[in-house]
């Protein structure tokens, strides 16, 4: 399976060796050429107006839209979740409002309140270490999006089809068993196309 | 639950990169910082060249320009505490800034000590020119690196010696043998194990950002060809004629900074760049690269 992971801004060597590890392919997107040859796509940790920016601006709003309606999967972690969801609380505009689900940016407070727990993941055996940074929360969502996991009561891994969302960030560990997950959907899209 | 663990700290460090870090000196320039794509800014009374120009003793900015930049930006706010500073470093961390530039650019609070980073929640980013003085200031517990450059210059030739000494340095280490090592660490003066794990990775441990002299979007993507994560933009947006627009072309360059058609069309009509400094010009005393060590 090949997975790219969007090179605009934000940790991306980070999920490309993740991939890797996981028993994948994984390339740096920065045309939206580049998303035609893909299985799936991560969108990384980075700051999420930044990308929005450069996505608005390179034509991959529309190019993502388009990659997810063949229902090729789409995984966001922490500013990529930002960048899937369909409402941001306290902003007019969304970005790629894919995942029908509403979303608060910042929800932990500020860099000092960031922090790492083990957190248990439905569909992956054991806790996983979860890394929030400045991390975002899942306030709502629409009854076709899947919990897969909560912290103190709040949504913090959803899945919706084939979109996957975390606020935290499985790439900055050594443990690679939600890109396993990942690459599972990728081959189940690609094995229902086929 | 933990907060403020190795992971936290450089992982905050890791979602900035491939992005632009821009200096700014009130709320209007942090709001025109973040609409142009910025992935954080820093927090300050004065940009490198006015503090330069001033003269004096420059230290930690008034809490209220923090305080009025934090409640208009969603992006990260860094800010600036003297070297060896460790009470303006923990106000900075009271206030809730989000990481700490232990920074030359301030006139120094001590001559042998840096602060010992590791003791704090907040991350703190450290300027280095070679590799001793980066794994130095990891050993203390930078999170983050950038290149010290000439601040205030808008003179990119000290942040290019910087950055190609450091990786020669790394191509270096990774080439000598184990017992060759031993002598190379005292040699730098730096711990051994740190530099055994550069040896093996053939990197630094932490996101190594250019900053110091980065002027234009070719400068940004310059340092970005030589190996660095990112950029950080002081005096050389709000000192240019038009600085929403060197902003946004700044961040752009530094995303495609391989794609010189791109880089071409966002460089049309910036306007006038800041002035510069012939670093030749600059006074012993007037370099802040030579402060630290």
């Amino acid at each position: 399976m090949k997975i790219g992971v969007l090179a605009l801004q934000g940790a991306v060597a980070e999920h490309i060796r993740s991939i890797e590890a996981a028993g994948g392919e994984g390339v740096a997107v920065k045309r939206v050429e580049e998303l035609d040859a893909l299985d799936g796509l991560i969108i990384p940790g980075g700051e999420s107006t930044t990308i929005g920016k450069l996505m608005r601006k390179y034509g991959f709003i529309e190019a993502v839209r388009d990659f997810s309606k063949q229902g090729k999967p789409i995984f966001g972690t922490c500013a990529g979740l930002i960048v899937l969801a369909e409402r941001i609380e306290g902003q007019e505009d969304a970005h790629l409002q894919l995942m029908d689900m509403t979303v608060a940016r910042n929800a932990f407070g500020r860099q000092r309140e960031s922090f790492e727990t083990d957190l248990p993941v439905k569909g992956i055996d054991e806790p996983v270490r979860a890394v929030f940074i400045r991390a975002p929360l899942i306030k709502e969502v629409a009854p076709s999006v899947d919990v897969l996991s909560t912290y103190n009561g709040e949504i913090v891994t959803a899945r919706q089809g084939h979109l996957l969302a975390s606020s935290y960030h499985p790439e900055l560990t050594d443990d690679y068993r939600l890109h396993a997950y990942f690459l599972d959907m990728a081959k189940e899209a690609a094995a229902a196309k086929a | 639950m933990e907060t403020g663990t190795s992971r936290v700290k450089r992982g905050m460090a890791e979602m900035q990169k491939g992005g632009v870090i821009m200096d700014v000196m009130n709320a209007e320039q942090a709001k025109i910082a973040e609409a142009a794509g910025a992935t954080a800014v820093m927090a300050l009374e004065r940009v490198p060249s006015d503090i330069r120009a001033a003269g004096g003793v420059a230290r930690m900015a008034d809490p209220t320009v923090l305080e009025e930049v934090m409640k208009v930006v969603s992006i990260p706010v860094m800010a600036k505490a003297r070297i060896g500073h460790y009470v303006e470093a923990r106000v900075l961390e009271a206030l809730g800034a989000d990481y700490i530039d232990e920074s030359e650019v301030l006139t120094p609070a001590d001559e042998v000590f840096h602060i010992s980073k590791r003791d704090f929640t907040v991350p703190f980013v450290c300027g280095a020119k070679d590799l001793g003085e980066a794994l130095r200031r990891i050993q203390e517990g930078a999170a983050m690196l950038r290149t010290k450059g000439e601040p205030g210059t808008g003179n990119i030739v000290e942040a290019v010696r910087h950055m190609r000494l450091i990786t020669g340095q790394i191509r270096k280490v990774q080439n000598l043998s184990k017992d060759e090592l031993y002598h190379e660490a005292k040699n730098l003066g730096v711990p051994y194990d740190l530099l055994l794990d550069v040896h093996q990775t053939g990197k630094l441990p932490v996101v190594n950002f250019a900053a110091g002299g980065v002027a234009t979007p070719s400068d940004a993507a310059l340092m970005m060809h030589l190996g660095a994560d990112g950029v950080f933009v002081g005096s050389g947006i709000f000192k240019s004629e038009y600085p929403e627009r060197f902003a946004r072309a700044i961040v752009e360059a530094t995303t495609h900074y391989t794609d010189y058609k791109l880089i071409a069309e966002v460089s049309k009509n910036l306007g006038t760049p800041m002035k510069g400094i012939e670093i030749s010009k600059l006074a012993p005393s007037e370099r802040m690269q030579d402060r630290g060590f």
